[in-house]
């Protein structure tokens, strides 16, 4: 799961960790952040099988790319695993090396032919758009969980049992509601 | 119970098992959540120290006192608590002392890679070492089982990649320890380090040593498994974990305790296979006290000692030793031509306004090349210290021209003046650094009449280990509600006179604050306080681009606030982002005054 910094992914790669581990797999998952609060490249890694030795995936060997970003997605696009599949949400978010005019962001189409060197499937989602209009931006997190659940062979109510566990009550049903948001987009896009 | 924890969540727990009673820490990435997690046990007495060398002496005390303790800290910080734990291990403990070390291979988050292994050996300390969350876990009983038979502090050190890291722990509550009773026994030979008294203890540091070494002969954490023959790999820590991803049918000799090393023990491995090798992050630790036992054994030759390994790194070596096939993987060419995303000061940073102050009285977008350089002194010289603000020496603030650890901006300032350096001299520090180790620097630019500015940047929270509290914030690390040090009568009290309080989102002031300090050529410090954005509970107001009137003259992106973005030749201000109506620094700054507030300007862009 790649994205930045504020954008829920370490409780997202959390909460995905947690389902494994219900399933009863063994998991190992790590982040990478950087040094700041806010704003910075993140890259939560998630290793799910039988036994698991290093936290860390090698590049080639990702199955699933969950980027929250489509700049994050093109930057950790060599980690794909050929044939592997990469959930792309529609945001991008100059970094301020874009603002500041001594770089450019890449265009739509570079980054799914970056994408697609690897990727058998890439699928772009209007994550951020539907999370604002569920009421709260802040769900994108679990809408983005929502698109991995319909991948990973884990039944539904342990994804909604962990995510039960993790969250406040307060926010939750909002949370949940992104979720199943998630899961429609990947079953309107006909994947399985 | 089986959980998924991160090895300082494991750590805290299995510390918790162990019957530790008191636990001290400064934050610091990637060992912060160690602390974190035990304050949450109310049984537990957990502080913020004001620094390691604190944490470590009430760590000390306590364990004198017959307790058990933790302490706990990142690598450097066992460079500031260096002093106090040299003494423990001379005086040894009473009740159990461990110290966790967090090393961070590819510097992540600190400004060196040091190896703590080496104080294991400095010190003629035991170190243990866990390779995933369950060992982080199970060594903490270990850890306080060893101190306590052999009367020596213990050292554990984590990684980055331990530290955060999370897998599967199962917990073993039969082995919960009780705690016990604190209870000093009076004993000056041990614990009076009167040279005298060193002289008596010395032999027993020594003879403490050889027992240890006799121990690790037996520890159950030294394991072998055995394998093919063709290759004996002995490792510790992740690094284990990578190698044993690559060498899936090799023989494994598993060090839980990486000082002092088992002789026996290695040498039967070493006897046993055909081709020794060290798999070890960082220095040649291992290999180099291996070597020296006279066994032979390759690892650095073909391991980078520089950065964190991975599994590919591992494979890639393991090939050039000519060990495994050449990686099968296709050559993976990196995406070229992408633009960074470094870390930055967050949309409505406290610290964003000072640093533009500085950047434009400095001059210092003209002054400082690409890289950084420039031949000539410029007006400024700007002095800086460990915290989210040393992201302010990238452009577009480019305000920091010095950064080597906690509390040294002041001292290095000092020091600059004093060899007579012809331009003004700012030493920029944070709150919760200044009272980490400003003070002393500060105490001396007062004794020794400095004529330099410092500057606090007050924003009431260690922000960039995730928001701890410290001395300055009144609340313990407990949660509750304590006394603060107040940081402008402290400055006062040591004797400065010129200090001004200054609020960071007033760019007028801040400008006048220091167009003042400046011009006075006596020692002159300026709080510039400001909440982290970060912490904002509600947001209101956020500011809008009125494309009616910006001429886009950029002012606003020299900010480098991150809601603020150009995309398409358009300047425009993340609503989703912007601190709004307690930042507003965008707003000050437009020489059109064409940002104001989203219902004023419209939905114009």
């Amino acid at each position: 799961m790649v994205g930045m910094g504020g954008q829920g992914i370490v409780l997202a790669s959390d909460i995905l960790g947690e389902v494994a581990l219900a399933a009863g797999y063994d998991v190992k998952k790590t982040d990478t952040l950087g040094m700041a609060q806010r704003g910075g490249s993140v890259v939560s890694h998630v290793r799910i099988a039988d036994k698991v030795w290093s936290p860390l995936i090698k590049e080639g060997e990702v199955d699933l790319l969950v980027a929250f970003e489509k700049l994050e997605a093109a930057r950790w696009s060599y980690y794909l695993r050929e044939g592997s599949v990469a959930i792309v949400n529609n945001q991008s978010t100059p970094p301020l090396s874009v603002s500041l005019g001594t770089h450019r962001y890449p265009g739509d189409k570079d980054i799914e032919d970056t994408l697609k060197r690897w990727a058998g499937r890439v699928c772009f989602v209007n994550g951020t758009h539907k999370a604002e209009k569920l009421g709260d931006l802040r769900t994108l997190n679990m809408l983005m969980l929502g698109c991995v659940s319909s991948f990973l062979p884990i039944d539904v109510d342990i994804w909604k049992d962990c995510i039960s566990q993790r969250l406040s009550p307060n926010i939750l049903k909002m949370n949940m509601a992104a979720f199943d948001q998630g899961r429609e987009e990947m079953s309107s896009a006909n994947l399985r | 119970m089986k959980k998924l924890l991160s090895g300082n969540e494991a750590f805290a727990l299995g510390a918790y098992h162990a019957g530790v009673m008191v636990a001290a820490a400064y934050p610091g990435t990637p060992s912060t959540e160690i602390l974190e997690s035990i304050a949450r046990f109310d049984d537990i007495y957990a502080e913020w120290s004001t620094n390691e060398k604190v944490a470590m002496e009430v760590g000390l005390g306590a364990a004198y006192a017959g307790v058990r303790a933790l302490v706990s800290m990142k690598q450097v910080g066992l460079n500031v608590a260096s002093d106090p734990f040299m003494a423990a291990s001379i005086t040894g403990i009473n009740g159990g002392l461990v110290v966790i070390v967090a090393d961070d291979p590819g510097a992540f988050s600190t400004q060196n890679e040091q190896d703590t292994r080496h104080y294991a050996k400095l010190s003629k300390v035991p170190m243990l070492e866990p390779s995933d969350s369950q060992e982080a876990y199970d060594l903490m009983a270990v850890a306080f089982e060893i101190s306590e038979k052999f009367d020596t502090p213990v050292l554990v050190r984590s990684s980055t990649r331990i530290s955060h890291s999370k897998s599967v722990v199962v917990t073993n509550r039969s082995l919960v320890t009780s705690a016990k009773q604190a209870s000093f026994k009076h004993d000056v030979e041990k614990y009076v380090m009167l040279p005298v008294h060193v002289r008596l203890r010395r032999p027993l540091i020594e003879e403490r040593l050889v027992r240890l070494t006799a121990y690790a002969e037996t520890f159950p954490r030294n394991h072998i498994f055995w394998g093919e023959l063709k290759l004996g790999v002995v490792s510790s820590g992740v690094a284990y974990q990578y190698a044993r991803e690559v060498f899936p049918n090799a023989c494994f000799l598993k060090l839980g305790m990486t000082y002092p090393l088992p002789q026996n023990l290695l040498r039967q491995f070493a006897e046993g296979v055909e081709r020794l090798i060290v798999v070890e992050e960082l220095d040649p630790f291992l290999e180099e006290n291996i070597l020296a036992m006279g066994i032979k054994v390759a690892g650095k030759e073909f391991i980078p000692r520089i950065g964190e390994l991975n599994t590919g790194i591992v494979e890639e070596a393991g090939h050039r030793a000519g060990l495994v096939a050449e990686p099968s993987r296709r050559k993976i060419a990196l995406p070229q031509g992408l633009p960074g995303r470094p870390p930055v000061l967050c949309a409505g940073c406290p610290h964003a306004g000072i640093f533009f102050v500085l950047n434009t009285v400095g001059q210092r977008s003209k002054l400082l090349d690409a890289r950084g350089k420039a031949e000539e002194e410029g007006k400024l010289i700007i002095t800086g210290d460990i915290g989210c603000y040393t992201l302010a020496t990238y452009p577009p603030l480019r305000a920091m021209d010095t950064t080597a650890c906690m509390g040294a901006g002041i001292g290095q300032a000092l020091g600059m003046e004093k060899a007579g350096v012809g331009s003004k001299v700012v030493a920029v520090i944070g709150d919760s650094t200044f009272l980490h180790s400003g003070i002393t620097g500060l105490v001396d630019a007062v004794y020794n009449k400095a004529g330099v500015t410092i500057i606090i940047l007050d924003n009431g929270t260690t922000a960039m280990t995730g928001h701890q509290d410290h001395p300055g914030t009144g609340i313990s690390a407990k949660g509750k509600k304590t006394e603060a040090v107040e940081l402008e009568r402290l400055v006062r009290g040591v004797g400065v006179d010129d200090v001004k309080v200054v609020n960071a989102f007033d760019m007028k002031a801040l400008r006048s604050a220091v167009r003042s300090s400046l011009d006075n050529t006596e020692l002159s410090v300026i709080i510039v306080r400001g909440a982290c954005s970060v912490r904002l509970r509600k947001r209101s107001g956020h500011r809008a681009v009125d494309m009616d009137k910006c001429d886009g003259c950029e002012v606003c992106l020299r900010i480098g606030c991150p809601a603020i973005q150009k995309l398409d030749e358009q300047v425009c201000i993340d609503a989703t982002l912007c601190a709004g109506d307690a930042c507003t620094i965008c707003e000050q700054l437009c020489p059109k005054k064409a940002i104001g507030p989203l219902t004023a300007v419209g939905e114009s862009k």
